[in-house]
């Protein structure tokens, strides 16, 4: 069943970039419809989920034996949630209008490349298979921003590819440390999480967690290693961008828990500290940037750093050795929460930001104002997600927040202190963000702003009603990151 | 020794595969000689028979136990055989870029004999355990491959290849001989067995001299430092498809006769592992740095293929102290080698097209060759699931196996500095306005570009059959 979630789009993609020229009308529809079979793939896994369990609907068949390799997908508390708000997000940006260039068959032929690859980021259970898709995103997402991107696209498309794949090479050292450690030789990740072959302390376990450490850290991104995003976010496609923050970024925190907390949990604890530290001074590092950009889709760009510190800091928090049990469970699941509450957040301010450069064709903030009586339904749109995410309670930034700093106060109290500042440049900003953009004077060029369309519509309310589904009633989501949670700490 | 070894009937019967290339070779020679001008053409297709004839020999020695023969000079093994049938692969698909280049040549159908030769030269290199062998097969192989980067006689560039090509080889192969002879008066014999036990109580400072001289020539094959100087010259002015043999033949046979030779030195008293991890080092460095910023596709290429020889290099500097050295020197081999005749092979299909500008732009009208194209460069650096990222998992996971992590270190430096001028490329030619469309070669050609693509993602995406043959070979003569 897994496997065709992940296969179903690959084969698609060959399809639709095939077809020939007189049919690339088909492309669009054509691309949606395949992106519903995952979609409806990850809601059947979601019914068939027993909580409590470890890894579920295992599929397997082996691949390369000689190697230890296998060709292996199943998801647990982490990988299910991930993966769902992933098809979702696919669905969702297909579906929202885009300039395509004259090259549609492409342009979905690229997205439904990365939903293949991304679904198997996560579903993956070999490390090999895992890295294999980990690269390809890399692949996949260069020639989205180079070829549809706007402005210094080519140059902001490589940036992103060199950046990232240093880390995904760190990676790649990291995984071959560990599959030298294991006693038969072998990627297979159940059975490295199982065992944790790799010695806890000692030069190998530093340098391999150092390896996957700066892998993830690249790809989350923490600072200093961020700086990639801005220019990568700036001049993608506002799909292309909901895809990278809100899918390809959930990669590295992913990771940091798969590989880094799961699978070397005694080498995590040295340095969790030194983790939580690097978490804190993204958060408020990315708050306070994001406050003193004017571009809309750089300043969403540095709330994505911002939060994304959030998630590390409850990860942190989550493998440390001190504290109860209980918070520690507690940080985790709320990082696991935020990081599919930044999904969909964030992906939904790129798209709204898309709509604007759409109609405006600038992201200068100083250049709007007043947007709210011309166009309600973007405005509020745009308040609900802005509200989501600087942490309103009743939304599902508050329940991710809220979980990560109970839980990061019973074991780090002083980051969690200083991190909380974080929420409050963050909620400054997102306010002021929508005093300019939407209230007050309306500049006499905008006369003629056009409200959402139906399809921008269609795309923004699925993903706005799930934010304020997790946020009223979260009980479905966090019972199964608890799943992991708890087996995790041992709680 | 196998117990008949000493019978001239069985030496000639273990080594088929190699006789096979002699006869056909010789067989276009006096074909190209006495057939008219416009039967020249079929020599293509008797070169292809001849190949096709050596690799059924290669398949059905495959089962073989393998062993020394050819009176202690030759080792039939695994790595022999497999070597043989990469160098054979990357020669039909020599033979199918060169049809329609080649096809207004008046000497058309001696090319296909000089190419044999060089093929022959380089599966002799692959199976050498003699350092007379040794400098036979270096020999043949140098002086056909300098016949084939002239061949374009009245082409300047062709001209200035070839005579830089042989003035550095000749140099190197003459210190080659030198280096020989030194060896030889050490231990007093020439076969890889002896050497071993000859040089284990020998002088160290003679031997360091004269092993040093002998690399100097197996560097020269391989494109290493600090014999690298030709790749780029030979990639740029050789006849296209000649650069894309002539850059990989040579490698193969190279890089498993070093791998048999370092064997032979006594580990304990010459730390050749630090030397050859530091050769790999600056040579994958420099062919990087050095191609970062060419505007000249060929020339790009060649200085890619240098760096690659640096990454081959790390299966040298794991052999004997990893069990993932052999596999990885064997992928390697396999993945660069398809690697390199699909991006010149899509060089050749765009009749020799050079200048980086010129490929702004192509992807729209040339979507197949762009796409070739692209996936012979991401596989150079190291993307899943291509043949490349088999190789590099390999041998990166080889130097850490034998306590040489610092090098994987490096490599992924490099691979990822690599990706910089690759993007250089591919990225005008997506990202560019749509550009007209260029006159293309043929179907030949373009045949084969497609075969060495799909070789590249088979390597890659299949790599559990030959991962089972490969993991269990050891090589012989050390």
């Amino acid at each position: 069943m897994l496997t065709v979630a992940v296969f179903l789009p690959l084969a698609a993609a060959v399809v639709v970039l095939l077809l020939p020229k007189r049919r690339e009308a088909w492309a669009r529809p054509t691309a949606i419809g395949v992106s519903l079979v995952p979609l409806a793939i990850m809601v059947v896994a979601w019914f068939r989920f027993r909580l409590g369990a470890g890894f579920q609907l295992v599929e397997a068949a082996p691949w390369i034996p000689a190697l230890g390799i296998t060709y292996k997908l199943g998801v647990d508390g982490l990988s299910l949630p991930l993966a769902a708000m992933s098809a979702l997000l696919f669905t969702i940006s297909m579906i929202f209008p885009v300039d395509l260039r004259g090259k549609a068959r492409q342009y979905f032929a690229a997205f439904l490349f990365l939903e293949a690859i991304s679904l198997g980021v996560f579903l993956s259970l070999d490390l090999i298979l895992f890295f294999v898709f980990w690269d390809l995103s890399l692949v996949g997402m260069y020639f989205l921003i180079g070829i549809w991107g706007h402005g210094d696209a080519q140059r902001s498309a490589l940036k992103f590819f060199l950046y990232t794949l240093v880390g995904s090479l760190a990676l790649l050292l990291g995984i071959l440390g560990i599959y030298l450690n294991t006693a038969d030789r072998t990627f297979d990740m159940v059975e490295i999480i199982r065992t944790n072959p790799v010695p806890a302390t000692g030069l190998a376990s530093t340098l391999i967690f150092v390896a996957l450490g700066l892998g993830f850290a690249i790809k989350t991104p923490l600072v200093p290693f961020h700086t990639w995003l801005p220019p990568a976010h700036v001049d993608a496609p506002a799909p292309a961008s909901t895809i990278l923050a809100g899918v390809l970024l959930k990669m590295g925190t992913y990771g940091f828990i798969r590989l880094s907390l799961q699978m070397m949990p005694e080498t995590f604890q040295r340095f969790a500290f030194p983790l939580g530290v690097l978490a804190v001074v993204s958060i408020l590092y990315g708050a306070l940037v994001a406050m003193a950009q004017t571009n809309l889709k750089r300043l969403i760009a540095y709330t994505s750093v911002n939060h994304m510190g959030y998630v590390i800091l409850g990860v942190a928090a989550g493998g440390a050795m001190i504290g109860s049990e209980s918070a520690r469970s507690l940080a985790l699941t709320g990082a696991t929460i935020e990081m599919v509450a930044h999904g969909l957040i964030t992906g939904a301010l790129f798209l709204i930001s898309g709509s604007i450069l759409a109609r405006g064709e600038t992201y200068e903030i100083g250049a709007f104002g007043g947007l709210a009586a011309r166009s309600p339904k973007l405005a509020g749109f745009a308040m609900l997600a802005a509200f989501a995410s600087l942490g309103l309670p009743g939304l599902a930034g508050f329940v991710a927040e809220f979980q990560i700093f109970a839980g990061t106060l019973g074991v780090y109290p002083w980051l969690a202190g200083i991190g909380l500042l974080g929420i409050v440049i963050t909620a400054a900003l997102f306010l002021r963000m929508i005093q300019q953009v939407f209230l007050g004077e309306l500049p006499p060029r905008w006369e003629g702003w056009r409200d959402l369309g139906w399809s921008e519509t269609l795309a923004l309310v699925p993903i706005l009603a799930f934010v304020v589904i997790i946020g009223v009633a979260p009980a479905w989501l966090v019972n199964v990151i608890d799943t992991l949670s708890r087996n995790l700490v041992g709680s | 020794m196998r117990p008949d070894a000493g019978s001239m009937a069985q030496a000639a019967a273990d080594v088929v595969p190699a006789l096979v290339l002699a006869g056909g070779a010789i067989l276009i020679v006096f074909y190209a000689l006495f057939v008219r001008r416009t039967l020249q053409v079929w020599a293509a297709a008797l070169a292809t028979v001849t190949l096709a004839a050596s690799g059924y020999a290669v398949g059905v020695f495959l089962g073989d136990p393998p062993g020394i023969t050819f009176f202690g000079t030759f080792a039939a093994d695994g790595v022999n055989l497999w070597a043989t049938a990469i160098i054979l692969v990357v020669t039909v698909l020599t033979v199918a870029l060169s049809v329609e280049w080649f096809a207004t040549d008046a000497r058309h159908g001696e090319y296909y004999a000089v190419l044999l030769f060089s093929a022959l030269g380089a599966v002799l290199l692959t199976g050498a355990v003699d350092l007379m062998e040794l400098v036979i097969a270096m020999m043949l192989a140098s002086v056909t491959a300098y016949t084939m980067a002239g061949y374009h006689r009245r082409s300047r560039s062709s001209s200035e290849a070839a005579i830089k090509y042989f003035l550095l080889g000749g140099l190197a192969n003459g210190v080659m001989v030198y280096g020989v002879a030194l060896l030889f008066g050490l231990a007093g014999s020439t076969t890889f067995a002896e050497l071993e036990a000859g040089l284990a109580t020998a002088d160290p400072l003679p031997l360091v001299v004269g092993f040093g001289m002998l690399a100097m020539g197996v560097a020269f094959k391989l494109g290493a430092l600090p014999a690298h100087q030709w790749m780029p010259d030979v990639a740029q002015g050789a006849p296209a498809p000649a650069a894309a043999f002539l850059l990989v033949a040579g490698k193969v046979g190279a890089l498993v006769v070093l791998a048999r030779l370092v064997g032979v030195l006594p580990e304990t008293q010459v730390g050749w592992r630090p030397v050859v991890a530091l050769l790999a080092a600056a040579t994958m460095t420099l062919g990087n740095l050095a191609a970062l910023w060419q505007d000249d596709v060929r020339r790009l290429l060649g200085w890619s293929s240098v760096s690659q020889t640096g990454y081959g290099l790390l299966a040298v500097v794991a052999v004997g102290r990893s069990d993932l050295a052999i596999p990885a020197l064997l992928f390697f081999l396999a993945a660069y080698a398809l690697g390199n005749m699909a991006a010149f092979g899509v060089v050749v299909e765009l009749r020799g097209l050079t200048d980086r500008e010129a490929y702004r732009g192509l992807a729209g009208p040339h979507p197949w060759l762009m796409g070739g194209l692209t996936v012979a460069f991401l596989s150079f650096v190291g993307i899943p699931p291509l043949g490349g990222f088999a190789a590099k998992l390999l041998l990166m996971g080889a130097v850490i196996d034998a306590g040489y992590t610092w090098l994987a270190v490096l490599t992924i430096v490099n691979s990822a500095i690599s990706l910089f001028y690759y993007a250089r490329v591919i990225g005008p030619a997506y990202f560019g306005e749509r550009a007209q469309p260029r006159p293309v070669m043929g179907r030949w050609a373009g045949a084969a570009v497609m075969v060495a693509v799909i070789g590249v993602v088979a390597v890659g995406v299949g790599a559990q059959p030959l991962a089972q043959a490969w993991g269990t070979l050891s090589l012989l003569g050390r």
